[in-house]
């Protein structure tokens, strides 16, 4: 299977803390990735580096080859990543539709069509009775529904899901997990999702990668990482054990 | 987004009445109201103008004056030195304004100045224009600078005519930009612009070049500014860098925007008819009740502005247009 995003040695430091350090990791096509860790592992700082929120101090990041290190967050969804966020930012004003509208427009030119794709991700993630109500009105899981539809909405050859389980109830998880597994096994969508919902992290991903004070401490398929012993006693705890 | 495509058809009626009932205006009011109406529909334009950048872009310039001073001047001085009609003097007047917008927007953006203090500098800028404006003697310094004027002149293509004929110049200038507003909203760049109002970030991830949909909205706002400052300078036919570049006349601009409601397409036509009027009437009834205080109308005029930015803190465009039913509400359909 063929590396679609390849991260090398990447690192960054804020005011003399190492966030992130000398990180790698590989997500092959097609495939779902889950990269997990205690708060403060450095997970979101890995992604606002693949996304180009800051450029890394060292390393470097590779979508099919062509290297994204040092662009903007406009240029690397230009590229072909789409992203979400931890802490959801909707367009408040605009309505669910115009929301997802500004996604589509990324790749788009033309309103008329950006709008038609807009309602057809809306079907898909189960927003679409909602596209006429301004984007702040929203619950949080259609908030953060609304966050993943924007981004697919850009038409990303890789995804990057900023825990967009966290804070749903067991049901809704459900219907997300369905929802993104039916994106990567029907449309080869490649995930790569920072997740703390373990059961969703088990039941979706082909590889699991641990953070750790900022560094990588496991990287294989799930069922192997999670009995890593270092996984267990810095992340899991040891009840995980039992 | 409240475009004109949410517009029922009672609004329809509305609007269209009010189109009518301004395009006749000038053969039923007397000289005093149109010059009144002029004054609404010069802020109407201007409002607008301020709009794109505040209202779309989530830009806040407080030295709006600046462009309209530009615009004034350039303008101007092509018709006194050279002999340029307004016609093509305003290319060059709004090419200097958008000139001036894009350096203020190149510091701010590409620096970072953000919320207030990019405000800050779109005053810093307006009043260094005034001071220095001040100590330019080709167009008059602060003595002020005249433009001919010939009694009973007739000429529309140098802009020289009846106050009727401003009417319908500014008149056209408000249809023409609230058309544009419109479209631009509805466009590509207009999502773009709302999205980088409401969140930066998120719009940058989705794939929007943030300083190259700020650059544009200062553009095509100064340009548009700029215009009002021709209209300007040919209506009055004096301008002084103490009055069009004041930071006064800055806080003029923002007001109908404000008052109508920032960000809507009518809200800026909606400020400028109801404070301008509020301004005359003041003064009206000030003077006939004999109370001629200085300062007075200023303080009835600031006390009104208070009540309507308290209770319409959303500006009275969005509240009417929800009460008589004006425009369609999110759920009604599209």
């Amino acid at each position: 299977m063929a590396a679609l995003l390849e991260v090398e040695g990447l690192s960054k430091c804020f005011r003399g803390l190492k966030a992130v350090s000398e990180v790698s990791f590989t997500v092959p096509e097609e495939r779902i990735l889950a990269l997990i860790g205690p708060n403060g592992a450095g997970k979101t700082t890995t992604f606002n580096l693949i996304a180009g929120v800051f450029p890394p101090d060292e390393g470097r990041v590779t979508l099919k080859g062509r290297n994204l290190t040092g662009l903007k967050p406009n240029q690397v969804c230009a590229a072909g990543i789409g992203r979400t966020f931890q802490i959801v930012k909707p367009f408040g004003q605009l309505t669910v539709e115009e929301n997802v509208v500004v996604g589509a427009l990324a790749r788009e030119r033309s309103v008329e069509t950006a709008r038609i794709q807009a309602r057809a991700v809306l079907e898909r993630l189960e927003l679409a009775d909602q596209a006429n109500r301004p984007a702040r009105s929203l619950t949080l899981p259609d908030r953060k529904r609304l966050e993943v539809a924007r981004a697919l909405a850009t038409r990303p050859t890789l995804l990057l899901l900023d825990e967009v389980l966290a804070g749903l109830r067991p049901t809704e998880v459900d219907r997300m997990v369905e929802v993104l597994r039916d994106l990567n096994r029907r449309e080869g969508l490649t995930i790569l999702m920072i997740e703390h919902v373990m059961r969703a992290v088990m039941a979706l991903s082909d590889r699991v990668v641990v953070l750790d004070h900022g560094e990588k401490i496991a990287d294989g398929v799930p069922a192997e990482v999670v009995a890593d012993p270092r996984v267990v006693e810095s992340y899991l705890g040891a009840e995980a054990l039992d | 987004m409240s475009g004109l495509s949410g517009v029922t058809g009672r609004g329809m009626v509305l609007l269209v009445l009010a189109a009518l009932g301004l395009a006749v205006a000038p053969f039923v009011a007397d000289r005093y109201l149109v010059s009144v109406l002029t004054t609404v529909l010069w802020f109407a334009y201007v409002g607008q103008a301020w709009n794109v950048m505040m209202g779309f872009s989530g830009l806040l310039s407080l030295g709006h004056a600046l462009y309209v001073g530009l615009g004034a001047y350039v303008s101007a001085a092509l018709f006194v030195h050279f002999g340029v009609g307004p016609w093509a003097g305003m290319v060059l007047a709004m090419l200097v304004a958008v000139v001036a917008g894009c350096i203020i927007g190149f510091l701010g953006f590409r620096f970072g100045v953000k919320g207030v203090h990019f405000a800050l500098l779109t005053i810093a800028f307006a009043e260094v224009a005034r001071i220095g404006f001040d100590h330019i003697t080709w167009v008059g310094g602060s003595g002020g600078f005249f433009l001919p004027v010939e009694a009973g002149a007739s000429d529309p293509l140098n802009l020289r005519g009846s106050p009727v004929l401003f009417y319908y110049v500014a008149l056209a200038l408000v249809v023409g930009a609230l058309l544009l507003s419109r479209v631009l909203l509805h466009s590509r760049l207009g999502y773009q612009w709302l999205a980088v109002r409401e969140e930066p970030d998120a719009a940058e991830a989705s794939g929007v070049d943030l300083f190259r949909a700020r650059m544009t909205a200062v553009a095509v706002s100064s340009a548009l500014t700029a215009l009002g400052g021709v209209f300007q300078a040919f209506y009055f036919n004096n301008l002084f860098p103490e009055q069009v570049f004041s930071m006064g006349r800055s806080i003029e601009i923002i007001l109908p925007a404000i008052v109508g409601g920032i960000g809507t397409l009518v809200g800026p036509i909606l400020g400028a008819f109801i404070l301008t009027p509020l301004g005359e009437a003041l003064t009206f009834l000030i003077e006939a009740g004999g109370l001629d205080l200085p300062g007075l109308k200023q303080l009835f005029y600031g006390a009104a502005l208070v009540v309507i930015v308290v209770f319409r803190p959303e500006g009275v465009w969005p509240w009417l247009a929800r009460r008589l039913r004006l425009v369609r509400q999110p759920g009604e359909g599209a």
